[in-house]
C-alpha cells in the first residue's frame, strides 16, 4: 500500500512491475515445464504460482521444476518472504495467500472454485498486496478458477497475461479468463516466458 | 470526480483497521495480529454474501447487533474446518515416535488447543487407545468458539467425510478397523462414546488467556497459520509454559518454529515432521 505513488494528484503511477502471479490447472506440469526454465536467473521479482494438484500431492513438482530452471522453484512456506528471483509453488492441500508486506501465508480454509489451493484466492490477495505493481498469468485449465482474480489484477492497474487458448491443453479456463477481463497480452505457450524475462526488466506500466 | 480505485483501496484497508479495533473493544476478540490478508478475504466474502455496501457499513451493523456479531462474523473469523487424521503420516510419526516417550509418564495428560469440531482430538484417542495408553490418559480440547465446542462435544462426524476418514485411518497406522468406532445413524456418524469419556472440553483464548496446565503433549495444528509472526512467537511461549520438561509440541504440516524465537529451546523429533520435543534442562 505505502509504496505506490498512485494516489499522488493526477492519480497516475509510473515504475517496474514488482511481482508475478500464475495460475494453472490440467496440463500444468507441461505448461510450467515451458516457462520456467526460461527465466532468467537474474529476475528481479518473486513469482508465485498456483497449480491445482491432488491434495495428497507431495513436493515433486517443485523439485522437477528446480532441476529445470536457473531461478530457485520451492514450494512456499508459512510466513516466508517472497523474495526476486524465486518461484514459489503453493503446497498441496492450501490456499496461497500474500500479505501488505509481501510475506506468504497459508490457509485451509474451504476450497474456492472446488480447489484448494485456489487461484483466484492468491491473485486477488497478490492484487491487495502489489496493485498495479503485478502481472497475473492464466494458462491452461479446465475450470474457471483465476478469472476473478485476474479481474481483481485488471482493475487494480496491474498487468493481465493469459495463454492462447490455441495452445492450451485445455482451454476452459483461458477462455473464461478472456471472457471476464480485459486481458493485455494473450500469448502462445512458448512466449510466456520470454515475455517476462523482457517486462519485468524493463517494461514499465502507466496506470491511468 | 471518482475516487480512483488506488485510493478506494487505500481507505478500504483503513476501514479493515478500524473493524479489528471495533470488535476487539466491543467484543474483548482480538484479531489484530491474524494474517491481514486471510481476515480480509473472509470479510471481504461476508460483504458481498449478504450484500453490505462498505467495511464501515459492516462495522456498523456488528456494534449494533450481538447476534449478527457472534453467529456470523465470528464464525467467518475463526475458521472451523478440520477432518480426521488430516496428514495420516503425522498420525503414523505420533504411533512411531512419540508413544514411547509418552509411555513413559505414569499419567499422560495432552492438549488439543484449536481442537475446532473435535474431529482431531477424537482421532487422536482412537490412537492412543490403540496403541494402549487409554487408562492413563486425560484429553483436553480448546477452542474460542462456543458454537464449535458444543459441536466437538457431541462426537457426531458426517457420514459423508467417512470414507476419507477411513483411508486417511489407515494411511495413519491404524490397526483396527475404522467402523469399530463409530455407529452409522442417516447422515452422521456417532463416534464411540467411550472416547469422548477421556476428553474435557473448554473455552481457552489462544490470544488473551494463560498457560494451561502442565502438559505431557500440545497440539495445535492449522492454527498459527492465522497468526502473524508476533502472534506465533507468544503461542508458542505460551505453549512453552505449559509443557513438563521433555513434552511434545505438535504443530500443522505447514507450521514450524523455524522463524520462531523459541526455536532453540526445542528439538525437532524427527524429519519431515512438526513435531518438537522441550528440552529436559530447561523451564
Ligand atoms: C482450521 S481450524 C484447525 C482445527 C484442527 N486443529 C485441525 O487442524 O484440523 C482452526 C481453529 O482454531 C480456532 N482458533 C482461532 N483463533 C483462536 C484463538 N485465538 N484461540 C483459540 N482457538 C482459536 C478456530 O476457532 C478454529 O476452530
Amino acid at each position: 500500500m505505502g509504496q505506490t505513488e498512485t494516489d499522488s494528484g493526477n492519480g497516475k503511477a509510473t515504475g517496474k512491475y514488482e511481482a508475478v502471479v500464475i495460475g494453472v490447472s490440467y496440463g500444468g506440469l507441461k505448461a510450467l515445464e515451458n516457462i520456467l526454465p526460461i527465466i532468467s536467473s537474474d529476475f528481479p521479482a518473486p513469482i508465485m504460482v498456483v497449480q491445482h494438484q491432488d491434495p495428497l500431492a507431495d513436493d515433486f513438482l517443485a523439485k522437477h521444476l528446480n532441476r529445470l530452471s536457473q531461478v530457485q522453484v520451492k514450494v512456499a512456506e508459512e510466513k516466508e518472504k517472497a523474495v526476486a528471483g524465486v518461484v514459489y509453488l503453493a503446497p498441496a492441500n492450501y490456499h496461497l495467500l500474500v500479505e501488505d508486506n509481501h510475506t506468504l501465508s497459508l490457509s485451509i480454509d474451504e476450497k474456492v472454485n472446488f480447489a484448494r489451493p485456489a487461484i483466484d484466492v492468491l491473485f486477488e490477495s497478490g492484487a491487495d498486496a502489489w496493485q498495479a505493481r503485478l502481472i497475473g498469468v492464466i494458462l491452461t485449465g479446465a475450470n474457471h478458477d483465476g478469472s476473478q482474480g485476474l479481474q481483481r489484477i485488471k482493475k487494480l492497474g496491474g498487468l493481465a497475461i493469459v495463454q492462447d487458448p490455441q495452445t492450451a491443453q485445455a482451454q476452459a479456463m483461458p477462455e473464461s479468463a478472456l471472457a471476464a477481463t480485459e486481458v493485455d497480452y494473450v500469448l502462445q505457450l512458448g512466449e510466456i516466458g520470454y515475455f517476462l524475462n523482457d517486462i519485468i526488466g524493463t517494461g514499465t506500466f502507466n496506470d491511468q | 470526480m471518482t475516487v480512483s480505485i488506488h485510493k478506494k483501496l487505500q481507505n478500504e484497508k483503513i476501514e479493515f483497521t478500524l473493524l479489528l479495533e471495533a470488535i476487539y473493544h466491543k467484543y474483548g476478540y482480538d484479531f489484530r495480529h491474524y494474517s491481514v490478508a486471510h481476515i480480509r478475504r473472509r470479510i471481504q466474502r461476508r460483504l458481498t454474501l449478504d450484500g453490505i455496501e462498505s467495511i464501515s457499513a459492516l462495522q456498523h451493523r456488528l456494534l449494533n447487533d450481538e447476534t449478527f456479531f457472534f453467529q456470523t462474523v465470528f464464525h467467518d473469523l475463526s475458521i472451523n474446518v478440520t477432518e480426521m487424521f488430516r496428514d495420516p503420516s503425522f498420525y503414523l510419526a505420533v504411533r512411531q515416535k512419540v508413544v514411547p516417550i509418552l509411555a513413559t509418564y505414569p499419567f499422560i495428560k495432552v492438549w488439543h488447543a484449536g481442537c475446532a469440531t473435535g474431529e482431531e482430538i477424537y482421532s487422536m484417542a482412537i490412537l492412543l487407545k490403540e496403541e494402549g495408553l487409554f487408562d492413563r490418559l486425560q484429553l483436553y480440547g480448546t477452542d474460542f468458539n462456543d458454537l464449535v465446542l458444543e459441536k466437538a462435544k457431541e462426537g457426531i462426524v458426517s457420514i459423508r467425510s467417512v470414507k476419507e476418514y477411513t483411508s486417511n485411518y489407515q494411511l495413519g497406522g491404524g490397526t483396527q478397523s475404522f467402523s469399530d468406532y463409530y455407529t452409522a445413524r442417516y447422515s452422521h456418524a456417532l463416534l464411540e462414546p467411550e472416547l469422548k469419556e477421556k476428553i474435557l472440553f473448554a473455552n481457552h483464548n489462544l490470544v488473551a488467556d494463560q498457560v494451561f496446565g502442565e502438559m505431557q503433549m500440545i497440539v495445535c495444528r492449522n492454527v498459527l497459520i492465522y497468526f502473524d509472526q508476533e502472534l506465533q512467537n507468544r503461542v508458542i511461549d505460551l505453549f512453552y509454559h505449559s509443557l513438563c520438561r521433555g513434552g511434545i509440541l505438535c504443530l500443522g504440516a505447514k507450521e514450524s518454529l523455524r522463524l520462531s524465537e523459541q526455536e532453540n529451546k526445542f528439538n525437532r523429533l524427527l524429519p519431515g515432521e512438526q513435531i518438537y520435543q522441550k528440552g529436559y534442562g530447561t523451564d
